[in-house]
């Protein structure tokens, strides 16, 4: 959409550059809790663990860290019974196939039934919260309310079935439980739980460059989270992007051909044609010195980069964002650390946590921006059919579109030629990070973060997992069959950490 | 802005359309919805890929009937009916959250006591699963008797399913 925007030179009306950030903001503190809670907290509790906690001294736990009111010695009674119920019920119940007991849990039972307790609040507020997307007319996570020029459902303050006063004061009432909930439960459960694993905030790091393209335009063209890329840990310089000079995709070990596959094209020059060389299935392993992966190698300037919540931080914080920097080192004082602690899985987890407490505050700010706008007579959401007409484009026209997704960096190149497209090409963020190596033979963040990871046990990697996912990866998209005998297809991870870790066992 | 209405009965189908096969939950429901009148206590509701987000369509219903594509391990097209417990309910291990499915689905529902009274889940085993927005030939023979099945799921729970005039 933006890449359209940008071919053809359409300028979004105001209200709807307001829209589009509030739906992105509400959308990244979703995202960040339920990837923390329902994906990445059960690499660091232990379910069964909960159930030798004494909720007497799980409350007095929960009661020093935060002044959430569900705290109570009764409370967590409650959920340490309904746990055991479950774990009862004959194999592990809703918790079966997890590696508990793992010697990698370090967490006393009492810290792991709060975060139990907290996991099954994160289901319900995060339900709660979603609905903001409804209101403004769209459904999670396929949005429909965008359309290129701006947004399709109304802004009218006298209309029941358009975005009004009764819109607006629903979803002010979630963005403030939404931030409530950050603030008094995410926030210090990261804070509670992170000094348990100090260690990991030595490990999972990888090279050290991260790249941001920026978003949440504001009113006067700048974007608040910043642009730019930073080179090898060093936060003492942030370089500015030119796209179009700067980035190139690789297929070097990538199962699609180049006519000359020792260069990297821009997208705008891109071209995806699939030539699959690998083993038939089922295999092994895979051969990390030949092509292994439908992933394209896209590079800055021939660096591999991270991208995600980490790199959005760093960049913010390097580029010098008050808000940010005053986060980020509330952060790292309450865990006795320094910046450099952030160059890891551990960071990574943190970094997610801590830009869900600047965009759940920022929330309240946009949606002011957005009654101030309308209280001043201004109820335009798109900017008119006219370039909808295909008549009305150049014959020619090229645009780049970005934006900053929760997992990261996302762009779209778009070339529009003879009112067709003529190539089309997007590079998203686990695209990034789970880049194969360069023709340089440079590996990718997730390769490069795995390089030295502690595995106590080869059958239960536990440990790749952490780093695996304090990435927050987009695969396998929406494949899950049910099996019949109760296993589920997707249970794939041994064989994935296979495929991740076999290039270390290599580079070792 | 909007309350939801106060339905009895959900019929959700799962799946993703963009994967063929993958989609054949969609396809039945949305011919369920073409080919017969139902009631207003039925919703009927495209679940998509969405998993976790689902939980909201549960709350106050007491009959749940899940359609999805489900690997039974027999040759395609294969039908298969799984009643209540016989229907998995756990999560588990996985990569990516984009991979929380209808067992996870249904474990919160356990936990959040949003567990429906009655659970019918009718599978079919898939043939094809690939990128595409069309079912296998297999597959796209057995959605009109998939939606009929579903039809003689709502009348024996008390629901008057008539066909479109």
């Amino acid at each position: 959409m933006r890449a359209v925007e940008n071919a053809l030179g359409i300028q979004v009306p105001n209200n709807a550059r307001i829209l589009r950030n509030i739906i992105e903001g509400i959308q990244y503190v979703q995202d960040h809790a339920i990837h923390f809670y329902h994906l990445h907290a059960l690499d660091w509790v232990d379910v069964v663990s909960a159930l030798d906690a004494d909720p007497a001294k799980t409350s007095a736990l929960a009661q020093s860290i935060s002044d959430w009111p569900k705290s109570s010695e009764d409370y967590f009674k409650i959920v340490k019974d309904k746990l055991a119920g479950f774990v009862n019920s004959g194999q592990l119940g809703p918790f079966a196939n997890a590696y508990w007991g793992h010697p990698a849990y370090k967490l006393p039972p009492e810290a792991n039934l709060m975060a139990v307790a907290h996991y099954l609040e994160a289901l319900d507020w995060q339900r709660d919260v979603i609905r903001a997307h409804a209101l403004l007319g769209a459904k999670n996570p396929h949005l429909q309310t965008y359309l290129v020029g701006g947004m399709a459902t109304p802004i009218d303050p006298s209309s029941q079935w358009a975005i009004n006063a009764d819109t607006i004061a629903q979803i002010q009432g979630m963005f403030a439980r939404a931030k409530e909930f950050v603030d008094k439960v995410y926030l210090p459960d990261v804070l509670a739980v992170a000094p348990f694993y100090l260690d990991w905030a030595a490990i999972g790091g990888g090279a050290g460059n991260f790249l941001s393209y920026g978003d949440f335009p504001e009113a006067d063209g700048t974007q608040w989270l910043p642009q730019g890329y930073i080179l090898g840990k060093d936060l003492s310089k942030v370089y500015p992007l030119d796209q179009q000079k700067d980035i190139t995709e690789y297929v070097t070990h990538s199962w699609f051909e180049y006519a000359d596959e020792t260069k990297g094209l821009n997208p705008w020059d891109g071209v995806t044609k699939p030539n699959f060389t690998g083993p038939q299935p089922p295999f092994k392993f895979l051969e990390t010195d030949q092509k292994y992966t439908w992933m394209k190698a896209p590079r800055i300037r021939d660096h591999a980069m991270e991208v995600g919540p980490l790199a959005r931080m760093l960049v913010a914080y390097a580029s010098g964002h008050k808000v940010v920097q005053d986060t980020v080192n509330l952060v790292l004082k309450k865990l006795g650390a320094g910046p450099e602690a952030l160059f890891s899985t551990l960071g990574r987890t943190a970094a997610r946590c801590i830009e869900t407490v600047v965009v759940a505050d920022k929330l309240a700010e946009w949606t002011n921006e957005l009654i101030a706008s309308i209280k001043g007579g201004d109820t335009k959401i798109h900017a008119g059919s006219e370039m909808w007409n295909p008549d009305n484009w150049p014959a020619e026209a090229k645009g780049w579109g970005f934006t900053e997704a929760p997992r990261g960096a996302l762009g779209h190149w778009v070339h529009i030629k003879d009112k067709k497209i003529a190539n089309y090409q997007a590079v998203v963020p686990s695209t990034w990070n789970c880049s194969p190596r360069d023709a340089k033979g440079e590996p990718g963040p997730y390769e490069s973060a795995l390089i030295g990871t502690p595995i106590a046990d080869e059958k239960m990697p536990l440990e790749v997992l952490r780093t695996i996912h304090s990435f927050d990866p987009c695969m396998a998209c929406g494949v899950h069959l049910v099996d019949v005998n109760g296993n589920e297809i997707n249970q794939i991870s041994l064989d994935a950490a296979d495929h991740f870790t076999n290039p270390l066992v290599r580079a070792r | 802005m909007f309350e939801r209405p106060a339905f009895k009965t959900l019929v959700l189908g799962v799946g993703n359309k963009l994967m063929s096969d993958e989609g054949v939950g969609v396809h039945v429901i949305e011919r369920l919805a073409e080919k017969f009148k139902l009631p207003e206590e039925v919703q009927v509701l495209d679940g998509g890929t969405l998993g976790l987000d689902l939980l909201y369509y549960l709350e106050g219903i007491e009959n749940l009937l899940l359609v999805d594509a489900a690997d039974t391990g027999k040759e395609a097209g294969t039908m298969i009916r799984l009643q209540d417990e016989q229907v998995p309910a756990f999560m588990s291990i996985k990569i990516s959250p984009h991979q929380i499915g209808v067992p996870d689905m249904l474990a919160a529902a356990k936990m959040k006591d949003l567990y429906p009274k009655r659970l019918v889940l009718w599978g079919i085993q898939p043939d094809l699963i690939t990128l595409g927005l069309d079912l296998s030939p297999v597959l796209a023979s057995k959605v009109e008797i998939l939606a009929d099945k579903l039809a003689d799921e709502l009348r024996s729970w008390g629901h008057e399913i008539l066909p479109v005039a």
